[in-house]
């Protein structure tokens, strides 16, 4: 697939949302084009995740309109482009009886329809997404009994199943050790760069956001700022948006 | 000891327990990884009230127990997804509220000289000729519509939200559940007894869960210690002249207890 950086495929156009009297997020702004890396900072309640929601239609704007691949999301049928790794992937019931495969067979359930079984294909696709996270050797384990590091390639696997153009991802790197993150980031940087899936991910590490990412988007309740990372430490803007302290994290721990 | 197929009752008895059984994990299952266990007991005693609806008008009681069984499912779903009350808090309420009303419509039928105790733990001998038609004709329609949308459940019941996102229409689908866990639980009455039916739908998963296998492995375990623990009960419950209801669920909870025993000592020594 080759990239067209121009096409857009993701456009917010100024989404407000609320819970009753709260609001949360307020007159968003913002394209995401195919190939994007983008990484969506901001404090703890700032909207982030519930931008990320709005995004993949898990929650309805209060005002504005969001666009998929040029399809206004009340519309949206291309579902399958789509790929999605929540914060509750790696939160999930850990005794769920299924094993790897079963899991990242899930991938292929939404564009399969009802009543239909999997087919060959299907179990080819299933197949090359575990190989391309390096855990096709680990298909028939209980998905409870890996890592969580492990898991997180499952997730990354049951979404490329899919055979997506965008993987959202929220928060995936949360309770993981520090090493297991940096392969993870590895992964996600090589589907990005390979295989140039555009990917929109929401984390709270700082220092990997600005290093791994093409874009960075700071929010909190607005939009702060959305260009490159490099801009976005010159500009100030990550002080902006947290306070002092952070960003002597991120200048003192450089490696 | 006579023998067992001699009599139309036990032959209709099993017919019913064979479809029950087979279907009580594939609904099992779900209920218990969702968390919905609790469902099924509340199901079960508004079927109850449907019951002695059917009592009151002198129609067949299987048919009101299933009416008044999947018209709250889907009231009791409106009202755990409208997050006006607590989920829990309205199963509660429809728990007792049903009890109530079954009890004065009870009261109001028979003055009580009803045969309440074979509602309330099963029988084997009031499983009519109607009942196992009802029975039967519904066990298909649920089969049918489940392997419509089987492995969407599975994804489901596994990371709702990201489901959702992969297309499903997951609230049409939950709602259809409920419905056909509503049905199952009506149609469990004659044999099982309402205060009995969750146990039936929630024991077999929960054994076959210690064995910690796939989620098809799982199932099949389910379906063995559903189905034997069902035919060997009502068997038992034959010659024994006791309720099919309680020694099936007794014969559950011993498997359960043996596999407990077995995981934890022998499993974990070796």
């Amino acid at each position: 697939m080759s990239v067209d950086h121009t096409k857009n495929i993701i456009e917010v156009k100024d989404v407000s949302f609320s819970y009753g009297n709260t609001t949360v997020l307020k007159n968003i702004t913002l394209t995401i084009h195919q190939g994007d890396y983008l990484g969506i900072i901001g404090p703890n309640g700032s909207g982030k995740s519930t931008l990320l929601k709005l995004m993949v239609g898990l929650l309805k704007p209060t005002q504005g309109e969001i666009k998929l691949f040029g399809q206004n999301l009340n519309n949206f049928k291309d579902w399958h482009k789509l790929g999605y790794v929540s914060q509750k992937a790696v939160g999930f019931d850990q005794l769920f009886p299924a094993t790897v495969q079963e899991v990242v067979e899930m991938g292929r359930y939404g564009s399969k329809g009802l009543f239909k079984n999997l087919n060959k294909k299907d179990y080819e696709i299933v197949e090359k997404s575990l190989n391309q996270v390096e855990m096709w050797n680990y298909r028939d384990r209980l998905i409870g009994d890996l890592s969580g590091g492990q898991q997180q390639r499952v997730f990354i696997a049951r979404a490329l199943a899919a055979e997506p153009e965008v993987i959202f991802l929220d928060e995936p790197t949360v309770g993981v050790d520090a090493k297991t993150q940096e392969q993870f980031y590895t992964l996600l940087k090589k589907l990005n760069r390979e295989l140039n899936l555009t990917l929109v991910m929401i984390s709270h590490d700082l220092e990997v956001m600005t290093k791994e990412t093409t874009e960075l988007a700071c929010v909190n309740q607005s939009l702060i700022y959305h260009d490159n990372p490099a801009n976005c430490i010159k500009g100030n803007y990550i002080e902006k948006l947290y306070g002092d302290d952070k960003l002597i994290n991120i200048t003192s721990h450089k490696h | 000891m006579g023998s067992l197929f001699h009599y139309d009752f036990i032959i209709r008895a099993l017919e019913a327990g064979l479809l029950i059984g087979a279907i009580a994990p594939l609904i099992g299952i779900f209920l218990v990884l969702r968390r919905y266990s609790l469902i099924a007991d509340t199901l079960s005693h508004v079927s109850l009230a449907g019951v002695a609806i059917g009592l009151l008008m002198k129609v067949n009681q299987l048919i009101t127990a299933i009416a008044a069984s999947t018209i709250s499912s889907v009231v009791i779903d409106k009202l755990r997804t409208s997050k006006k009350i607590y989920g829990e808090t309205a199963l509660s309420i429809f728990l007792s509220g049903s009890l109530a009303l079954a009890i004065i419509l009870i009261g109001l039928a028979h003055g009580f000289n009803v045969d309440i105790f074979s509602y309330l733990f099963g029988s084997i001998v009031t499983v009519k000729n109607t009942d196992l038609y009802i029975i039967s004709i519904l066990s298909i329609i649920i089969i049918l519509l489940l392997s419509i949308f089987f492995k969407e459940l599975i994804y489901i019941s596994f990371d709702e939200e990201s489901a959702q996102v992969s297309g499903i229409k997951v609230k049409t689908l939950n709602t259809f559940f409920i419905l056909l866990a509503a049905a199952m639980i009506a149609i469990s009455i004659p044999i099982i007894g309402i205060l009995l039916i969750s146990a039936l739908l929630v024991l077999p998963t929960v054994t076959a869960l210690q064995y910690k296998k796939s989620f098809k492995t799982t199932l099949i375990i389910g379906e063995i210690v559903s189905l034997f623990s069902v035919m060997t009960g009502l068997i038992i419950s034959f010659y024994l002249n006791i309720s099919p209801g309680g020694t099936i669920v007794l014969l559950m909870l011993t498997i359960f207890c043996l596999t407990l025993f077995y995981k934890n000592f022998f499993v974990k020594q070796n």
